[in-house]
């Protein structure tokens, strides 16, 4: 059953309003929701959430033996789920097109661009080595998931601590967290996620070729805005300035000035915001669990 | 180990011979499936991609219809021998499903979908051939395939690769290259110079990037003219061949012979 479209008094608020530049809930057209990051007692628990929009993500490590053409990495899988409990637009079984584009996202983002140091997972050559399950699950969708949920992804990953693990010749000795501290993963660097909605000036669907057509850019789209806006720009990058990923699939055409300074100067700034935030979180939860740590 | 293949040497040439900023070969064939209602087959040197329009048509699904639009059904098949190695892949893979939603995502605000309310325009993504620049491809086949079933566009879509090595920007690249080079696939609406697509997966610092973002645009309005001409070329056959080329042309018998032709055929009874 598709889901209702938003009423044209609804749709015709939301244009006028943002025309004025004003958002539905009170926020500055290129602000943030502030997000929240708890983190669960396993280490590589976290949920994260911007508003009302929660994302669980959870991270597991196991040792397996490697494919055979690549004996020296590790493997690392996403699972991702979008449960009828986040929105009732998402039916089980069947993988809407949103869905697919969140996993191909989170694939891209978390797995393709190296985040995490493959070689480090390594034990040994060809036998053993780690493969971590980052399993995420969508509770609640209000708006922009997909900023979500790299969050949650790339914080759990961080927060997660693997057992440390001793080779002597071709025996591997295991050790539990109750003996040797757990040694965190080495990632090469943390990709953030940021989404862009475009609304053009005129509220007819068909942009048309005039130059004088104004774009409102909108950043980090509530529910309302992410179905009413006629396109979207997916930015993942690092607090190094580099970009990971840059999607904008379709939707308004706008011109190489209205797309780069949202990348360059935007998308950067927040990411170090975020990127200074999330760090600031795991230091305090990591202060928290110290107490419990024995060092001998 | 073998010894790496040079992406660009130091006199300028990359690995299959072309120069930095050279676009491969481009092939554009119009109508090559009467069977459809438009379609395309598109080469970018190695890259072989064959598009087919059905409609607008009568939709097959009643709940995909819209009342004020057509609804746009975009569906890729790639050919298990189209790479290196002979691979199936199934109509469920998430990459392929991707590409189908990325394409109807880059044409639906292109095509004039309220003209045809109720109705379904099916565009079927066949990729027989892969070299890089799959998408770039499917994109500029399907702008093709579209414009070939006569369905009415806004502006023609032109789509090109582009990467930096190390610091020098190269076009239009290559399995080999795009291995090895951060890449972007940018889609151009050349008419208005606004850019509809952009994909990047690979990491990218953003200054390298606002360079090849720049250069990727220039160059898919230098495809616009290609493909225009393509165009241009296909129509003027099928003008000739309806006859409806403007009297006083030398293509074909005049007025004069034909209205002969006629009355001896009513003689023949």
């Amino acid at each position: 059953m598709r889901p209702p479209s938003p009423s044209i008094p609804e749709r015709e608020f939301l244009f006028t309003s943002l025309k004025q530049s004003l958002r539905l809930d009170g926020r500055q057209l290129l602000e943030m929701r502030r997000p929240t990051i708890t983190f669960g007692t396993e280490l590589g628990w976290v949920e994260c959430s911007l508003g009302k929009t929660r994302v669980m993500a959870a991270v597991d490590a196991k040792m397996v033996k490697p494919p055979p053409e690549r004996p020296y990495e590790g493997l690392i899988t996403i699972h991702s789920e979008v449960s009828p409990m986040a929105s009732p637009e998402y039916e089980p079984g069947r993988t809407s097109d949103e869905e697919v584009a969140i996993t191909r996202m989170l694939d891209k983002i978390l797995r393709r661009s190296d985040a995490v140091d493959k070689e480090s997972l390594c034990i040994l050559a060809g036998q053993r080595v780690w493969h971590l399950r980052l399993t995420i699950h969508c509770l609640a969708d209000s708006g922009n998931m997909l900023d979500c949920a790299c969050l949650a992804g790339i914080v759990a990953l961080k927060h997660f601590r693997r057992p440390e693990v001793e080779v002597v010749g071709n025996e591997v000795t295991v050790h539990p967290p109750t003996e040797r501290a757990p040694l965190p993963l080495s990632l090469h660097h943390t990709p953030l996620c940021l989404t862009f909605a475009f609304f053009p000036e005129s509220s007819s669907r068909a942009a048309t070729s005039t130059s004088s057509t104004k774009t409102t850019t909108v950043l980090d789209p509530s529910l309302l805005e992410s179905t009413l806006s006629l396109g979207f720009l997916h930015v993942a990058l690092n607090a190094q300035r580099e970009l990971c990923v840059v999607q904008k699939a379709g939707g308004v055409p706008l011109t190489e000035d209205e797309i780069l300074p949202l990348i360059k100067e935007v998308a950067v700034a927040k990411v170090r915001e975020l990127d200074a935030f999330v760090e600031s979180r795991l230091k305090e939860d990591w202060e928290g669990r110290k107490m419990f740590v024995e060092v001998r | 180990m073998a010894s790496r293949i040079e992406i660009l040497n130091d006199g300028g040439f990359r690995s299959d011979g072309r120069k930095q900023y050279e676009l491969r070969d481009i092939s554009f064939d119009l109508s090559p499936q009467s069977s459809a209602d438009g379609s395309a087959s598109v080469s970018h040197g190695l890259t072989q991609v064959v598009v087919s329009v059905f409609g607008p048509r009568e939709a097959k699904m009643r709940r995909e219809t819209i009342h004020d639009r057509a609804n746009i059904n975009v569906e890729v098949n790639v050919a298990p021998f189209s790479a290196g190695e002979r691979r199936r892949r199934g109509r469920g893979d998430k990459r392929i499903l991707e590409f189908g939603s990325i394409i109807k995502s880059t044409f639906e605000p292109v095509i004039q979908t309220s003209l045809y309310p109720r109705s379904q325009i099916d565009i079927y993504v066949q990729i027989l051939q892969q070299d890089g620049g799959v998408l770039q491809a499917c994109v500029n086949a399907t702008t093709l395939a579209l414009a070939s079933a006569g369905i009415p566009l806004l502006d023609f879509v032109c789509a090109v690769t582009g990467g930096v090595h190390s610091t020098s920007p190269l076009l239009d690249l290559t399995t080999l290259e795009e291995n090895d080079v951060p890449h972007v696939t940018v889609a151009v609406m050349p008419r208005t110079g606004k850019v509809t697509l952009v994909t990047m997966e690979t990491r990218l610092h953003v200054d390298r990037f606002e360079e090849i973002f720049r250069l990727a645009c220039e160059a898919g309005k230098v495809l616009h003219k290609e493909m225009r001409a393509a165009v241009r070329e296909r129509t003027g056959v099928l003008v000739a061949a309806i006859g409806a080329a403007p009297r006083g042309t030398s293509a074909g018998m005049d007025a004069g012979d034909r209205d002969v032709v006629m009355d001896e055929r009513i003689d023949d009874y």
